[in-house]
Parts: C-alpha cells; structure tokens; sequence
C-alpha cells in the first residue's frame, strides 16, 4: 500500500517551505525515525523524519524546490515488492511541480494581497522614481541592522539565539559572520538580566539592540524598560540616559496560546521617555529602525511574526530613514477614516477593499509609531471623513483606539458625523482553538460592520 | 577555584600612609556628618519622602574607593549619598538635590535616590531594588567592549542579593568576563527583615561559586580591609579575569528610612555596634595612637568638615525650586547624550 509523505507544517505559521536537500534516493528503505530530507522555512532548516517504514517509491519534489505548499505531497513510500514506477500523487503535486519550474523563485509575494496596495505618504519618505525591490519584512530589518552596525561600532545586537541559532525568526541571519561574537551576542534565557545589562551598556555609551524572542517575554524585563531606561535622562537632569532598541515579535502569531499572544502597543505607548514604534510595511520597518537606531532614546520596535514573511516594495537607496511622528495614508477616502497600525493594517485595508466594491470610501491611515502619535493627520481625515474607526490586535480596555477616539472627541468633536468605533482583539485572554482564536483576533469582518455602523449603512 | 574569607585578624597598617589615613578619616567623617545634617533638615520638613542614611557604612564606600582610579564606573541602590561624596561629587549638589532644588544633581528632579553624576562615573541612584545589578555589570559591559581596564563598582544590600536578577547577572558577567565587582554591603538587615529570616543560605559572597565567580568577605567596619579587599578585586578585573564579589559585612545605625519603627532589633544591639566596631572611631584610634596626628588635628578636621556640610546645607535651602518649566524637560534627549568614553 503506498502512502504519501506531505511537506510538513514546521512551525504555527509556516504556509510553505523549501525542500532543501533529500537524504534519501528512490529505492531506499526507510524505517521510521530516518532522517529522509531538510526542510527550509522562512524561519529556520529542519529535519524531516520518517513516521512509516517502506521503500522510497518516488521523489515527487526536486530539492532545491522553493514554495512547496505545506501538505502538498512530496514522496511517496511503497511496500517491499510494490511497482512504484507509475505512482504519481493526488492532486497538488502538480501545483508544486509548476512551483518548481518556476525555480528559482524571486522574492515571494504576500500569501494573502491580492493586489498591490498604493500608498500615498502624508510627505512622501523617498523621493519619486527612486528604483523599488521586493522585499520580505524580515530581510528589511536584518538589513536596516546590517546597514547601521556598519556604520556605527557602537550598535551590537543582543538576545536570545540571535547569534549561532541565527535567529530564533531569522531575523540576524548572517550577522554572526559578518560582525562577529563581539557584536552579535547570546544570551542565556534570562530576559531581566540582559535587558538591564544592555540597559546599563547605554549608560556606558553604547547603543544596543535588545531582541526579545517576543515581547511577551519581556514582560519579565519590563522593569528595566521603564524604570531603568525610559526615566534615567529626566531623573539625571538631562545627564544620562539609554539610546538603544528593544525589538521583537510583538502581539498573536497563530495558535500559540494565550501567555504567546498579546500585544504591548498600548503599555509602552503609555510611557514618557519611550519612543514607540510598530509598523506594517517592509518600507517601514527597514526605514523606521534605521532611525530607531540612531535615536538618542530607548525605543520599543514592535514587529509581527506572520509579517516577518510578507513581501513590500522597498525604496533602493544607500540611507533610507523615515522619521518617527509621521503617519502614512496607504488610500485615500471620503466617507469615513479608519486608523490603524502593525498588522491591524492587514484588516484595515482588506476591510477598504471589500466596502469600496459596496461603495464605501475609506482612508485608510496607518500610525507607525505610537509615541510620537501623528496626531495631525488623524485629525485632518477626520475633518474631511467625519468618521472615524480604529483597528488594533490588543485588548479593547485602554487601548490605542480608545486614546485616538478620545484626541478626536477633543479637536474635531464638532466635525464627527458619529461616534468613533474601537475595533480591537476581545477582552479576553487568547484561546487555543483555532476556531476561537479566529473570533478572539479583530477581523476584517468587525472593521467592515463598524465603517457600516459609523456611516449608517 | 580560588576563594577565600578575609581573616579575622585585623588588616594590616604597616603598608597605609598617614595621609591615606587622615584622608580615609576625612572622607568617613563627611559622609557621617553630612547624613547626620540631611536627617536634620529631614526632620525639619526640607527634605521629602524617602531618606535612607547611611551612617554605619562609611568605611565601605571610603574603602572601596581607595583602589578605584580614573574612569572607574559605580551605581548603587537608593542609599546613595555616601557613594556619591566618596567619589568626590560635591557635597552642595548632593544636599540641594535632597530639598528638591535647582542646586541638584538632578535639577531637583530625582531626589534623594536618584542622583547622578557623569564627571564622576557615578550612574545612580536606583530605587528599585537589585536593578542597579545589571545595569552596573552593563557598565562593565561598555567597557570591556571599548577594551579599556576600567571597572564598575555595582553595590547592593543583602535584600537585593536575594533577588532573581542579581543571580541573571552572576551568571552573564561570568560567561562575558566583565569587569563588575559586586559589592554586596551587608547590613543585616533587608529594612525589617534580618538575614537569619530571609536566607539559610547566608554566604552572599559564597554564592558566586555557583557561577563560577571569585569573591570573599570583608569586615565593612574595618577601612583599611575593605581597602585591601577592593585592591583584589580591582586587580582581579583589571586583569581581565572576569567579575568578583566582595560581601562586605556592616552595619547601618539609623532606621531603613527616615519612617523605620526599629522594632525589629534591640537597641542595646545597635548600642554595642557603635561602641565596639564604629569605623571612623577605628582610624581615629589608629591614627592617635600611632602618633599621626594629634587630638587637635582631629578637632581641626572635625571643624572644617561641619563647615563643609554647614555650606551644603545653606545652599541646598537658599538654592531655588527648578522653574515651573523643567517639568517639560529631559524626557526625550534631541542628541545622544555624551557619554564618558
């Protein structure tokens, strides 16, 4: 009886991988536990062990093959004395050969956009005509990185496998080697303790960049953030303070569970003496951590897994910097304004696509950073709008939402045709179950209903 | 792997000067009357909130301080003064930080526990406990990274030693070798609660063997052993072979802060420790017997010094409250602030 061997999920968000290398020939017997490939993620290189024993029937998938569709069959194992010369697989093998033929694959574009979303700056961050790449949000921020270490020996990056693991999400890929243990530090699982160390380190004059394997994990270290670098230069009178960056996965990834799954915008946009940035585009994060970087402050730069492996438009230049206070509007609308930011802007946009064809015009604005808050730009879409909704993944009580409803209430109170609507992730801690999950995050579906809401429709 | 306890006899006088003495006398007899000064003003409502002395203490600070040179980095917890006027901050900026003045270290802005000084190396003034840790084994970390052989004295109290990041920080200093000597100042007691009833493990210093950290204890009542101490462990970390700890066993003679209830330890107790082991009585003694000074010098000394805290002390009352306008200040730097290389 031959059995189908699928390319296997290797982590909660993996979609696709590369098929990197089989260890095994057609005609070889396997026996369960045998090593029989490597898969590459975005993420990481595993290997891929065998459950059943048999004989390696037919390799459906090449190595070296990009893109291969999780659960997309890849071999097929058969029984001693079984033909397997005319087995071919069910039906996605032949998607993934045409994946295959397509090799080598450029830079892949977003599983989920459908079209190219144009954007339009309040001031533009790159001059016009200035030549685009694609680029994944991950190699953005290695890149924006990468560019200031060159540029400034001072910046080290510091945390949890981010030297020879390479990343616990790939994000310091290669920069072992090019900078070299001096700069590129691991540390021991100890979030409290490095995170005042590198706090202590800015005091020394240097600049580090403290990667959180998630911020859910530095609640352990929050103290730090706050107490230790956040109010160091008003509590010396100006004398001394903490330029560095603390960055990493911040809010849900997927079905990982409540104590892996909440979003901190709120918290540390809730601090003086913090700078607080979370972007969506790839352009934006390359962009916004250059600048991170070079600020003389303690920066929070929360990203998102599931955008680590999206794909954008990046600006080819040898210093791309955007300044932090400077929102982006991704379209412009009449009808009503919908203020979002990090992957909150995935509904946002999706919810403007889908109420354009209902005939409902949204602006669609995405913050960036949440300290400084772009406060001009909301306001200004709103005087034009006169409605208002904002879109966010973390919980609903004290919310970014609730703080930009209130801004709104008081400098544009007289132009609200309505009252502003707060789309957020629900009060409640995130649940397992995919089905409940799905109903914990902020949909696409709630921006729609609320734009409705806002606009009497 | 090497580590000892400092023995019980007392350190050895014949290599110390009697300028060092008379300035380790000096620099004790400041910080005595300078903390006696700051709980008057306390007492007279100039001061406010929290105000932890430390008197008791002086010889660790003073000895401490005897080893460290040039460049050398120190941070401590919210018992602060005496660290900032051993490492030469001025006893003006100090005393109008405490009333809440322009004068200050701080503008008037940190307060008693949160002062700083960047001509001095001196990174605060830390009120939460244990987190002046890390922060000082990062100090360490800026320059073993720039590759001088500067150290960084990290101080904390036998309550922070309990703490989870102290332990976090043993262990980074140890992979990294960075040159932090932690100097534990064990007074016996973590505000009410004495180290009998907060650890059986009551070897601070022993516990850095468990991460493999180098250290030993210290008679913080005697100078010239924390002196000899910290000559160890300077050269230690100067030599590149990593962090050390010195546990330097003390005593603080008045309350855990201004509002402490002393209920928790006999009088008679702190009596004895007064009359027996009082440090600046010590080198007093050493220096009068020794035939290095004589009573009179001593009264002159004596005398210079109030009117040295009597200055602080005018200036910190007629310095004035910061402009309305500094509430707005010093929460973003527009530039890196310029460090100490």
């Amino acid at each position: 009886m031959a059995t189908e061997l699928l390319m296997p999920a290797l982590s909660p968000t993996m979609e696709e991988g590369t098929l990197a290398k089989w260890l095994v020939k057609e005609g070889d017997t396997v026996s369960s536990g045998d090593i029989i490939a490597e898969i590459e993620t975005d993420k990481a290189t595993m290997e891929f062990e065998a459950v059943d024993e048999g004989i390696m029937g037919k390799l459906l998938i090449a190595e070296g093959t990009e893109g291969v569709k999780v659960n997309t069959p890849i071999a097929i194992l058969v029984d001693e004395g079984e033909d397997a010369s005319n087995l071919s697989a069910s039906g996605p093998a032949e998607e993934a050969a045409a994946v295959e033929a397509a090799a080598p694959a450029p830079a892949k574009v977003p599983a989920t956009a459908a079209a190219p979303i144009v954007s339009k700056s309040v001031e533009p961050d790159y001059p016009a005509g200035t030549e685009m790449k694609q680029q994944t949000v991950r190699e953005a921020l290695r890149d924006a990185m990468s560019e200031e270490m060159r540029r400034d020996d001072s910046v080290f990056l510091m945390g949890e496998e981010v030297a020879e693991y390479q990343g616990a999400y790939k994000i310091s890929q290669g920069m072992l080697d090019e900078f070299g243990p001096k700069r590129i530090i691991d540390t021991p699982i100890t979030e409290h303790g490095f995170a005042g160390i590198a706090t202590g380190a800015a005091f020394g004059g240097l600049r580090p960049i403290v990667e959180f394997m998630t911020f859910n994990f530095a609640m352990q270290a929050i103290d730090h953030l706050i107490n230790s670098a956040a109010k160091t230069l008003y509590m010396s009178g100006g004398q001394m303070g903490a330029p560095m960056v603390f960055r990493g996965p911040n809010g849900a990834a997927a079905r990982v569970g409540a104590q892996h799954s909440q979003c901190y915008a709120a918290w540390y946009a809730h601090i003086p003496g913090l700078k607080v940035v979370m972007p969506y585009s790839a352009a934006d994060y390359k962009g916004l951590m250059k600048t991170a970087i070079r600020d003389p402050n303690p920066v929070i730069f929360l990203e998102n897994e599931i955008l680590y492996g999206k794909s954008f438009e990046v600006p080819v230049m040898d210093d791309f910097t955007i300044p932090f206070g400077k929102a982006r509007i991704w379209r412009e609308g009449t009808d009503v304004t919908i203020v979002s930011f990090g992957i909150g802007m995935t509904y946002a946009l999706e919810a403007a696509d889908k109420l354009a064809e209902e005939g409902i015009s949204a602006e669609v604005i995405d913050l960036r950073t949440l300290r400084p808050i772009d406060y001009d730009t909301v306001i200004a879409s709103v005087m034009k709008t006169n409605r208002c909704v904002t879109v966010e993944e973390g919980f609903p009580v004290g919310s970014i939402g609730n703080h930009i409803s209130s801004v709104i209430m008081q400098k544009a109170f007289d132009y609200l045709d309505a009252p502003v609507i707060t789309c957020a992730g629900k009060d409640v801690p995130m649940p397992y179950a995919a089905n409940l999950e799905k109903l914990a995050l902020v949909t696409t579906a709630d921006v729609i209903q609320a734009v409705k809401d806002v606009t009497y429709r | 792997m090497a580590t000892r306890k400092s023995a019980s006899t007392p350190a050895s006088k014949a290599n110390v000067s009697k300028d060092e003495l008379l300035a380790y006398y000096k620099d004790m007899l400041l910080i005595r009357r300078f903390e006696e000064k700051a709980g008057q003003l306390y007492g007279m409502g100039l001061i406010g909130g929290f105000c932890h002395l430390y008197i008791g203490q002086e010889a660790v600070v003073v000895g401490l301080e005897a080893a460290a040179k040039e460049g050398d980095k120190r941070i401590t917890s919210y018992r602060d003064h005496g660290h900032m006027l051993a490492c030469g901050m001025d006893p003006k900026g100090v005393m109008a930080e405490l009333t809440g003045r322009e004068g200050g270290y701080s503008k008037g802005k940190g307060g008693s526990m949160h002062m700083f000084s960047k001509e001095k190396h001196f990174y605060g003034g830390h009120g939460i406990v244990g987190a002046q840790v890390p922060l000082g084994a990062g100090l360490a970390f800026s320059d073993k990274y720039k590759g001088n052989d500067n150290v960084t004295f990290a101080y904390f109290g036998d309550g922070a030693a309990n703490q989870g990041q102290v332990a976090e920080t043993y262990n980074m200093a140890e992979i990294w070798d960075l040159p932090v000597i932690f100097v534990i100042e064990n007074n016996q007691y973590a505000m009410g609660t004495s180290t009998q009833r907060s650890t059986k493990s009551p070897s601070y210093w022993g516990r850095g063997a468990a991460y493999g950290i180098e250290g030993e204890e210290v008679d913080g009542m005697d100078v010239l052993a924390v002196k000899e101490a910290s000559e160890r462990a300077t050269a230690h970390c100067r030599a590149g072979k990593g962090p050390y700890i010195l546990e330097v066993k003390t005593y603080r003679y008045r309350g855990h802060s201004m509002s402490d209830p002393a209920k928790y330890r006999t009088r008679e107790e702190v009596q004895k420790m007064r009359e027996e082991r009082d440090p600046i009585e010590a080198v007093r003694s050493i220096l009068l017997t020794g035939n290095h000074a004589t009573e009179d010098d001593l009264k002159a000394i004596d005398k210079d010094i109030k009117a040295v805290v009597n200055a602080s002390a005018e200036f910190a009352k007629e310095s004035p409250e910061p402009a309305l306008s500094e509430l707005w200040t010093d929460i973003y730097a527009d530039e890196i602030p310029q460090h100490d290389a």
